[in-house]
């Protein structure tokens, strides 16, 4: 073991002194084959973190073609080694392992067991560096955008070797965007210059933004050591950061308030659409469906299923998942309605006793078919990241595209109920039954409809949770009483009343959030609601008339 | 035979008389009580006749459960107010009685702290909040297992009967409330142990609760618990009282036209129902050795009322019959079939609420009625409450 | 001479005989029962079923494999599985029934604190046995219990102290997010008080409790994100349990904060939590543990393909509850083997002390505060689901059960080898135990 200790240590001894050595020479051309393969192949002997950042800034200002390539493929953790030979070489996955071609040459070595390979590690160090070098050479690209993230990242990882690459980038720019964040990014890099013009000017350029990482580094001067003492000894630039910032601060303040508005209906139109279905079933078909949370499973899991079936089409799996899921949870919600809750009416009572028994069965079929293990659902490429409005408010796409969705839905809703034949049918048959049926409905066949709607749009629901939660036989019950809440406060049988009551009651809670602490505001919330009730008896939406009364 | 007449001339043996399953059901309690301690206690381990600790645990257990389920029939059974919220009163009762157990644990806590009970030492509290106080007395404590859920249910029956919340708003409220006490309850900050709860407890009243004696004193006390709450249901639901129960329970408009304050009556219910249910907490407790807040947990609150549901409603001697019934189901078939017990479970309840419409009581009510016709001679027998 | 010779062979005919007696006789007391009872009780229903299931796997799993080997002293074993349904107070229940109704020899079982809190009662007055395999917050060591998962300062001290050195990342400031239970509220003033006592100050420390299975993390990521931003290396410590992380997760990938800037390490998170994820988004953020699936070990790559065999689904992964059920099975059947019998007294004492191979390649020993020694390991998650292991302690850390980081746990300790002490929470300053029930 010891032997073992001294001889990597002298090795990397070694190594360092040969990579002192090309350093000091700083760029020499790499000519020969065996020249890069050399430098390549320390990737796979150098161990520690500050010789591989070393290494990897050497690669990134070295003339080999396959720089990017490589460069790429450790910051995407597809580098790897063999064990055999200690070969560089880049891995893809593949069922029986690892399909691997050689770094230096580009020779397919065909596929290998995924224990004769090993991973270049990396740390959280390393990849800030990584996102550095290849911003820079991603900065001269031809898409807009990919220029843009290029900016940002650079933004994110600054490091004075880049002040060249930028200056240049920025002298041919033409995108205002990609230039706003270029000086950003060389604000950065000044800040940390010992020029104090240069640093003031870096200062001055942030006005105006609200970057987040320069509101941290102008933050970072205003910090003291434990004596007491400034860590930022140069005074007029402490105090101009601190103008700046004060300043940066007040305007994300107003963007904060307009961030938590956007989390508060958010939530709410999370909770319009896990209770919109149960509007249906419960408030205007009377039925206590315990198994509405099950029916929002059995949506995420047909979600997973479809995401199962066409792997290499996730982007539009979610599209295809939202009506298979709407039909899987429909036609089992038609199923209980037909075999079971069609002997039940008139009890409502009892469809409680009877659908807390199908959940329960729901989600031990679950548990049986798919394990009790979460399933993963990835998110497609379009419903990822957020959109940047500015550097203090930012929407991720999950959730603003579930608002829109959300809204789509009670609309759609909506106009069913309201405007087509089959609404006016529904709503009949919820009225009178008797009437309705003395008029030629098929009063049956009316009610496995309803109940299939209110189920299916359970179901789309999951498909929308799959995108925030966990896909697992839970999933329902984490719900199931906010819906009830819900729809209980908007008023039984109204879908307006719903749509208030879930956007009202999201917002409130994430405006208590902040200081009462996430578990005090749902507290909170729920005593409001309770209190509430004692007002107006009804819910915020009372349907009016006789049929009011039981 | 004297015995037999100051029986039938006192007030419980009148309404024993006009309750045929009632007088079983006191019965088998009764028999229980005295049967079940001895046969653990005197019976050699081997015998037939012996019945293991861990059962009279178990019935225990069961017995609470199903004092919680006759509190339950009685506001839903005879007044028509379902409550999703009455585990809530179950387990305030517990807790009540947890934290009298917890200060009889004294310096025998893992810490030795004489002061504090385990869990505050370790989140380095340095004094016991005030509502501990007073908890040290055992009577103090009997005191509060009635008192706290009474109150919280008078609070709140008496905003909500006032404000005439009924139906599924009612239910849904009292589901808030229950939540909204278990989301409480479970905040580490509030002094009540968390999602732990309270455990360890050593003894009651200098009895230690690990002893044989001690488990059997409990499930007595249970059984009698039972019998005694029985009666005083069935006490409340026969006189003339009851008679308005039902009828709000059928028309509450139309009582309360009639002139009766339809408010006052369930308020009285609620209370009593909430008390009832705080002292089967009160008794479970010490038998299953920890309360945490899972027992304020929506879905416990409507197992309460699948059990009534499933022994029949509106029978009183249902509700006991069906708490047993369901949880002795939930016992066999967690150990029997660990596998695929809730599909056994839910099956139950959905083929209970379909071909059993009132029940357990019901069935065996139908089956009478039945033989009744068949022989036309004997006199018919009473039918079903409901 | 020879009559020295005769006496000696006397006495070691009598020693023999004597131990033929001992051992006939401890064998006709054993052989009442044909088998030897493994009771299983994890939960297989409810909100914990996710996590236990595997547990139950696993252990059924490790016995049927005993029995390829020919079963214990001659006896096959016979498991018997319960299902406490996430329901604390059926644990309770369950274990009485387990130990008085089908009298197992041991048990294996438990996930939460407040499970093996509801279970411990009972099984220290049946004095019953139990491996308790989860990592916990301590502050316990039961004569009846034995802990193969990690105690707080070997997962929660050792991830900080990764994150303060420089390959961490040098770390300043520190959220500490958690789900408001016991192991977190522990494990964060164990932290809390570390920090303090490494020079961080009161405000550079942010402390977060969220209820189980909090689905709407918006707020606490974009307050993080905010906390972050003040010009110090932040990092947040995650003791989020189970359900809650998905959201979580999701949310720190949607806001946009990836590991470079700001990385989560979290204590319960592992393998099989990750195969609920979409892990694309969370490279790089990282976990502590004891194990990892893809450690560099001979016995490991057997457990794992031993483990996907028997589960039939190549795409099962390993974890460190699983690694700690493995442990502590072994030991048992270790310490049966050199006890003779399946006695819980005699199994306990001979517990002590017994080292079996844990999976990353070291070796596992039972202390005598019935907690183990293991190897504490930084993993970094991977595209693939799994942890790439970014660092690790030089030599196993031996558990300790009271925290020497809260002023009330640091003067208790537990030994239940040295006669002078037998006890789980004896005090060094007034010599004394308390609350001992046997």
């Amino acid at each position: 073991m010891k032997l073992n200790h001294i001889f990597s240590a002298l090795f990397s001894f070694l190594v360092l002194f040969q990579l002192q050595i090309v350093q000091a020479e700083q760029i020499t051309p790499l000519e020969s084959e065996a020249d890069s393969a050399l430098l390549l192949n320390q990737l796979v002997s150098v161990k520690s973190t500050s010789d591989k950042k070393d290494l990897i800034n050497l690669i990134a200002g070295s003339n080999l073609p396959q720089r990017t390539r490589v460069l790429t493929a450790m910051q995407d953790g597809d580098l790897y080694y063999t064990k055999a030979d200690e070969q560089l070489v880049y891995a893809k996955t593949h069922p029986d392992g690892y399909e691997i071609s050689a770094v230096v040459n580009g020779e397919d070595l065909g596929v290998v067991g995924s224990r004769k390979v090993r991973k270049i590690s990396i740390n959280n160090e390393l990849r800030t560096v990584l996102r550095g070098v290849l911003a820079e050479l991603a900065i001269r690209s031809e898409d807009a955008a990919e220029r843009l993230a290029a900016a940002k990242d650079l933004i994110r990882s600054p490091a004075p070797e880049f002040l060249a690459a930028i200056e240049r980038a920025k002298a041919i720019e033409s995108n205002d965007k990609v230039l706003e964040s270029l000086n950003i990014a060389m604000a950065m890099i000044n800040l940390k210059s010992d020029q104090q013009v240069l640093r003031l000017e870096a200062i001055e350029a942030f006005r105006g933004t609200l970057d987040s990482d320069a509101m941290s580094i102008l933050a970072a001067m205003q910090l003291k050591d434990s004596d007491g003492n400034y860590l930022e000894k140069d005074e007029l630039v402490r105090e101009s950061s601190a103008a700046v910032l004060s300043e940066m601060r007040g305007q994300a303040k107003i963007y904060k308030l307009l961030e938590n508005a956007f989390f508060g209906l958010s939530l709410g139109s999370v909770l319009l659409l896990t209770a919109v279905g149960l509007a249906i079933t419960f408030g205007v078909m009377g039925v206590i469906n315990m198994a509405h949370g099950e029916m929002m499973m059995l949506g995420a899991y047909t979600t997973y299923v479809i995401q199962l079936i066409m792997p290499n089409y996730i982007d539009y799996s979610i599209i295809v998942a939202i009506p298979a899921a709407f039909i899987v949870s429909g036609l089992v919600g038609i199923v209980i309605e037909r075999g079971i809750i069609r002997h039940l009416y008139g009890r409502p009572l009892e469809t409680l006793l009877a659908t807390f028994g199908v959940s329960l069965i729901l989600q031990q079929a679950v548990r049986s078919i798919f394990s009790p293990l979460n399933k993963s659902v990835s998110a497609p490429s379009w419903l990822s990241g957020s959109w940047e409005i500015n550097g203090a408010l930012s929407l991720t796409y999950n959730r603003l595209y579930i608002i829109i969705f959300s809204l789509i839905v009670l609309l759609l809703l909506v106009f069913l109920l309201k405007k087509t034949f089959v609404g006016l049918q529904m709503r009949a048959v919820t009225q009178n039954r008797a009437m309705a049926n003395s008029m030629g409905i098929r009063t049956g066949w009316v009610d496995a409809l309803t109940f299939g709607l209110g189920s299916g749009i359970a179901g789309i629901a999951g498909v929308a949770l799959s995108q925030l939660t966990n896909v697992g036989p839970n999933l329902g019950q984490s719900y199931i009483i906010d819906s009830f809440m819900v729809v209980v406060f908007g008023g039984v049988g109204n879908l307006f009343g719903t749509f208030f009551a879930a956007m009202s009651l999201g917002v409130a809670n994430k405006f208590l959030e902040p200081f009462a602490g996430a578990v005090l505001a749902k507290i909170f919330v729920l005593v409001f609601i309770i209190l509430f009730i004692q007002w107006r008896p009804r819910g915020l939406f009372a349907l009016k008339g006789r049929s009011v009364e039981d | 035979m004297i015995n037999k007449t100051i029986f039938e001339r006192s007030a419980i043996g009148r309404l024993l008389l006009a309750d045929k399953a009632g007088r079983y059901l006191i019965g088998v309690l009764l028999a229980a009580m005295i049967l079940v301690p001895l046969c653990n206690l005197l019976m050699p381990a081997g015998s037939f006749f012996h019945i293991p600790t861990y059962v009279v645990v178990l019935l225990g257990k069961y017995l609470c459960y199903a004092l919680l389920a006759l509190a339950l029939d009685l506001v839903w059974g005879y007044c028509g107010i379902l409550s999703l919220g009455h585990g809530a009163f179950f387990a305030l009762g517990g807790y009540a009685m947890g934290m009298h157990l917890m200060r009889q644990i004294g310096e025998r806590g893992v810490y030795g702290n004489a002061e504090l009970p385990d869990f505050m030492v370790f989140l380095n509290w340095t004094e016991l909040p005030w509502y501990w106080y007073g908890f040290d007395s055992f009577f103090f404590a009997m005191f509060m297992v009635a008192l706290v859920p009474a109150a919280l249910a008078f609070v709140f029956g008496w905003l909500a009967f006032r404000s005439r919340v009924t139906g599924v708003y009612l239910s849904i409220i009292t589901q808030a409330m229950t939540y909204a006490l278990l989301l409480a309850f479970f905040r580490n900050d509030m002094g009540f142990g968390g999602n732990n709860g309270l455990t360890d407890f050593k003894d009651i009243l200098g009895f230690s609760l690990q002893s044989d004696v001690t488990r059997c004193v409990l499930f007595a006390l249970s059984a009698l618990s039972v019998a005694l709450a029985y009666i005083l249901c069935r006490a409340i639901v026969s006189s003339k009282y009851g008679r308005v129960l039902v009828a709000i329970r059928d028309a509450e408009s139309r009582t309360r036209f009639m002139g009766y304050r339809v408010e006052h009556f369930k308020l009285f219910v609620f209370v009593v129902s909430a008390m009832l249910a705080g002292i089967a907490g009160a008794l479970y407790v010490p038998q299953v050795g920890i309360i945490n807040p899972g027992e304020f947990g929506p879905i416990n609150s409507i197992e309460i009322v699948i059990w009534v549901a499933i022994g029949g409603r509106g029978t009183l001697f249902g509700a006991v019959i069906g708490a047993v019934a369901v949880n002795y189901a939930k016992t066999y078939f967690t150990g029997a079939f660990p596998e695929v017990w809730l599909f056994m479970l839910g099956a139950l309840f959905v083929i209970s609420t379909l071909y059993l419409p009132k029940g357990i009581v019901g069935v065996v009510n139908q089956l009478r009625e039945r033989r009744a016709e068949r022989n036309a001679t004997s006199t018919p027998e009473q039918g079903a409450q409901s | 001479m020879k009559s020295r010779k005769s006496i000696k062979t006397l006495a070691k005919q009598g020693s023999i005989v004597l131990a033929a007696a001992t051992l006939s006789l401890s064998a006709s007391i054993a052989q009442a029962a044909d088998t030897i009872k493994v009771g299983v009780l994890h939960s297989l229903s409810g909100t914990m079923a996710i996590s236990e299931t595997t547990l139950k796997d696993t252990v059924l799993m490790l016995i049927e494999d005993q029995n390829k080997k020919g079963g214990i002293l001659g006896k096959k074993l016979e498991a018997v599985v319960v299902d406490p349904a996430s329901n604390w107070p059926l644990f309770a229940e369950k274990a009485k029934e387990l130990l008085d109704k089908d009298k197992v020899d041991v048990i294996f079982g438990c996930w939460t604190s407040v499970s093996r809190k509801s279970v411990l009662p009972v099984i220290e007055e049946l004095n019953g046995l139990m491996f308790y395999p989860v990592q916990y917050e301590g502050e316990e060591s039961s004569k009846n219990v034995f802990y193969t998962g990690a105690a707080p300062n070997q997962q929660a001290i050792p991830a900080v102290d990764y994150l303060m050195s420089e390959a961490g990342g040098s770390v300043k400031r520190w959220v500490l997010a958690g789900t408001d239970y016991v192991y977190p509220r522990t494990t964060n003033k164990i932290l809390e008080a570390y920090l303090k006592s490494k020079g961080v100050p009161e405000k550079d420390i942010m402390i977060n409790y969220t209820p189980f299975g909090h689905s709407d993390w918006q707020t606490i990521v974009s307050d993080i994100k905010k906390f972050g931003s003040q010009g110090k290396k932040t990092a947040v410590v995650s003791t989020i349990n189970g359900d809650a992380n998905v959201p979580f997760y999701k949310e720190l990938a949607n806001q946009g904060m990836s590991a470079e800037d700001i990385p989560v390490v979290a204590f319960s998170v592992g393998e099989e939590e990750l195969s609920g994820f979409d892990t694309g988004p969370l490279v790089g953020h990282l976990a502590a543990w004891n194990y990892f699936m893809s450690a560099d070990a001979e016995v490991n790559d057997e457990f794992i393909d031993k483990w996907i065999t028997y589960i039939g689904d190549e795409k099962r992964v390993t974890n460190d509850p699983m690694e700690a059920t493995y442990i502590g099975f072994n030991m048992w059947v270790k310490a049966v083997e050199k006890a003779k019998t399946t006695d819980v007294d005699k199994v306990s004492s001979a517990l002590i002390g017994v080292s079996v191979p844990n999976l990353t390649g070291g070796v596992a020993t039972m202390l005598p505060n019935h907690h183990l020694t293991k190897p504490v390991l930084i993993g970094e998650i991977q595209e693939n689901g799994q942890f790439d292991i970014v660092w690790q302690t030089e030599a196993a850390v031996p558990g300790d059960a009271w925290t020497d980081f809260l002023p009330e746990s640091a003067k208790l300790t537990a030994d239940w080898q040295d006669p002078k002490i037998m006890c789980g929470n004896y005090n060094t300053e007034t010599k004394k135990c308390s609350g001992q029930n046997y």
